[in-house]
């Protein structure tokens, strides 16, 4: 008999520590299932952010390196110049990213580097107890914008989708979202397309995965998919933004 | 063997080839560029990876990558831009992983000047970032131990996982001298704990320096500080020049123990009874010979480009058993052979303590 579905053989057994409802763990075991999909596993080499998947190398089965804050993009380059053959990505959260990591990660791009970025955007800094990022919605109350983020006085969100994509580097940028089945299924399938990409030697690929953070926004698991549909995605919408058939034109 | 007439900063950076280094990274700041730039030419001709970073931040964070991934890694800047690395050194220090800075130091603080000084040495030899940790740190005095330093430091960084410091200055970076360069060495990039890929390894390699669950960081700890306590006890090394029968002994490092020995060159020429003591490791600290110096009733003075940073540690050797002078100049400044010929002099005049 076929087995047709199973524990990635990517992941370790450990138990995580990410809250109840928290979306890290499904866009973990994407990132495994793709691994295992493209039979990587002995040649992937992952970077783990400061924030909360800090502990990823904890999760997945796969040589790893923990990095600073937003500097994942740049140890991702060393590894990858060393060992061009292996499959490098770096898994990173918003505040990681998107702002102690501009430099790296729009350098990294514009390098065309030839790694995966799988980025998280769930609006909030999780792991140091739900500060404002510079992906929090305007009017989104977190303990740093108390009263809401006033874009007069803060500034508005970056769509680093977009931001990336008008950058000749990058071979394939798509965002997803992991709200439903649905688009779950859809954000494996561009995990998936992105490793494929590096595989390929095409350069540098990045998924914007927008997630969940219930514990910091105050919901329930549910409620928080629900924000996540109704209020991030027509912010932050879904789609590919640079693709390899753009690249191919050039 | 090759006899070439070269500036120390370029001595340096075909020494690290020779070594076997194939990873450039680094970002552009005066007097360091031939570094950079020599390695822009000369890595493509060898197979190697040279890449001009964004930032000092991420040319150290390309390090904290490539050498954990096993390469021989290197990257050079000078004193601002040392200070923008600390923060990636702190990890490298914390992983574990091996590599070699160069800090071809200028004045401070703040933006300073481009003239040589050796203001840094507080920061090259104390840690410099955040934590308990310490870089060997190597004091080159000519372009030719620019070359033999350099070999060593990354032999000392694999033997130790543990960072390098190459701590150079404006002038030994841009005076051009003869060496010897050591024939070509093949080194590759196996390491047994390096991020290679598991290639059917039962466990991953993990280059991490997080220790928050339960005695993690304490555990951490201790075995750093085991690890420099063997660094102390193998890897001290010092010039002693005339010092047996020396009742003065200059302690000076890098340029200033080359203006230095020409000083006590003319003073031995005359008589006087004047040696010179050259740390070559400013980490681990020469302190067992300067302490045994003292209890044979030897006085010091230090000669140093900063206000007194070096002197502190011949202090702490000394511990009040002899008489430790010192003369320096601000950053902006380099002493001149009259100079500290004359503050010998002055200091033998008075007699001793």
């Amino acid at each position: 008999m076929q087995k047709v579905f199973g524990y990635p053989r990517a992941l370790t057994s450990k138990r995580t520590h990410y809250c109840p409802g928290c979306t890290h763990g499904i866009v973990h075991r994407l990132v495994a299932e793709a691994i295992d999909d493209l039979g990587i596993q002995e040649q992937t080499i992952g970077i783990a952010p400061v924030g909360c998947a800090v502990l990823a190398y904890e999760y997945f089965d796969v040589d790893f390196q923990e990095a600073a804050h937003g500097r994942a993009p740049a140890v991702a380059t060393g590894i990858k110049r060393v060992h061009p053959d292996a499959v490098v990505f770096s898994y990173q959260g918003d505040g990681d990213l998107a702002s102690i990591g501009t430099a790296e990660i729009v350098h990294a791009a514009a390098r065309g580097e030839n790694i995966t970025v799988i980025f998280i955007n769930n609006t909030v800094y999780g792991m140091t107890g739900g500060q404002m990022a510079p992906t929090t919605l305007p009017g989104q109350k977190t303990t740093t914008s108390p009263y809401g983020r006033d874009t007069t006085k803060v500034g508005f969100p970056i769509r680093v989708s977009e931001m990336l994509a008008t950058l000749d580097g990058p071979s394939y940028i798509e965002r997803v979202s992991v709200h439903d089945p649905k688009h779950i299924i859809k954000a494996g399938r561009a995990i998936r397309k992105a490793f494929e990409m590096q595989i390929a030697g095409k350069g540098f690929s990045l998924v914007e995965v927008l997630s969940t953070c219930p514990t910091n926004w105050g919901l329930t698991p549910i409620k928080a998919l629900e924000r996540l549909k109704e209020q991030m995605i027509p912010y932050y919408p879904l789609g590919v933004f640079r693709s390899p058939e753009e690249v191919a034109e050039e | 063997m090759e006899r070439v007439m070269m500036k120390g900063n370029e001595a340096l950076a075909e020494g690290a080839i020779r070594a076997g280094c194939r990873f450039f990274f680094g970002y552009p700041i005066t007097p360091q560029n031939e570094i950079p730039e020599y390695m822009a030419r000369r890595m493509p001709e060898v197979n190697g990876v040279f890449l001009q970073a964004e930032s000092e931040v991420s040319a150290i964070n390309m390090i904290y990558g490539a050498g954990g991934a096993g390469g021989r890694a290197l990257t050079s800047s000078s004193s601002p831009g040392i200070s923008l690395k600390q923060e990636g050194i702190s990890y490298l220090a914390g992983a574990q992983v091996p590599c070699v800075i160069v800090n071809v130091a200028r004045g401070g603080p703040g933006l300073g000047g481009l003239g040589p000084s050796q203001s840094d040495y507080f920061q090259a030899t104390k840690g410099g970032g955040h934590g308990d940790y310490h870089l060997i740190v190597y004091a080159p005095g000519t372009a030719q131990e620019m070359v033999d330093l350099i070999g060593l430091a990354f032999d000392k960084a694999e033997e130790y996982r543990n960072p390098v410091m190459i701590l150079s200055d404006a002038i030994m970076g841009q005076m051009m001298e003869p060496v010897v360069l050591p024939e070509m060495r093949e080194v590759t990039a196996d390491q047994p704990w390096a991020t290679t890929g598991k290639k059917g390894r039962a466990k991953p390699n993990v280059i991490n320096s997080l220790g928050i669950v339960g005695e993690d960081l304490e555990r951490i700890n201790i075995e750093l500080q085991e690890k420099y306590k063997k660094i102390v006890d193998n890897e001290i090394r010092y010039e002693a020049d005339g010092i047996d029968d020396a009742d003065l002994i200059v302690v000076a490092y890098g340029t200033t123990s080359r203006v230095a020995r020409s000083a006590l060159n003319m003073l031995r020429a005359e008589g006087k009874k004047v040696g010179l003591l050259r740390p070559i490791t400013l980490w681990p600290f020469p302190k067992p010979i300067l302490s045994e110096l003292a209890a044979e009733g030897k006085r010091f003075l230090v000669v140093e480009m900063s206000v007194g940073q070096l002197v502190e540690d011949v202090i702490l050797a000394v511990n009040d058993r002899a008489k430790v002078d010192f003369f320096g100049k601000l950053n902006g400044s380099v002493p001149t052979v009259r100079e500290v010929y004359n503050e010998i002099n002055a200091l033998l005049q008075k007699g001793g303590a």
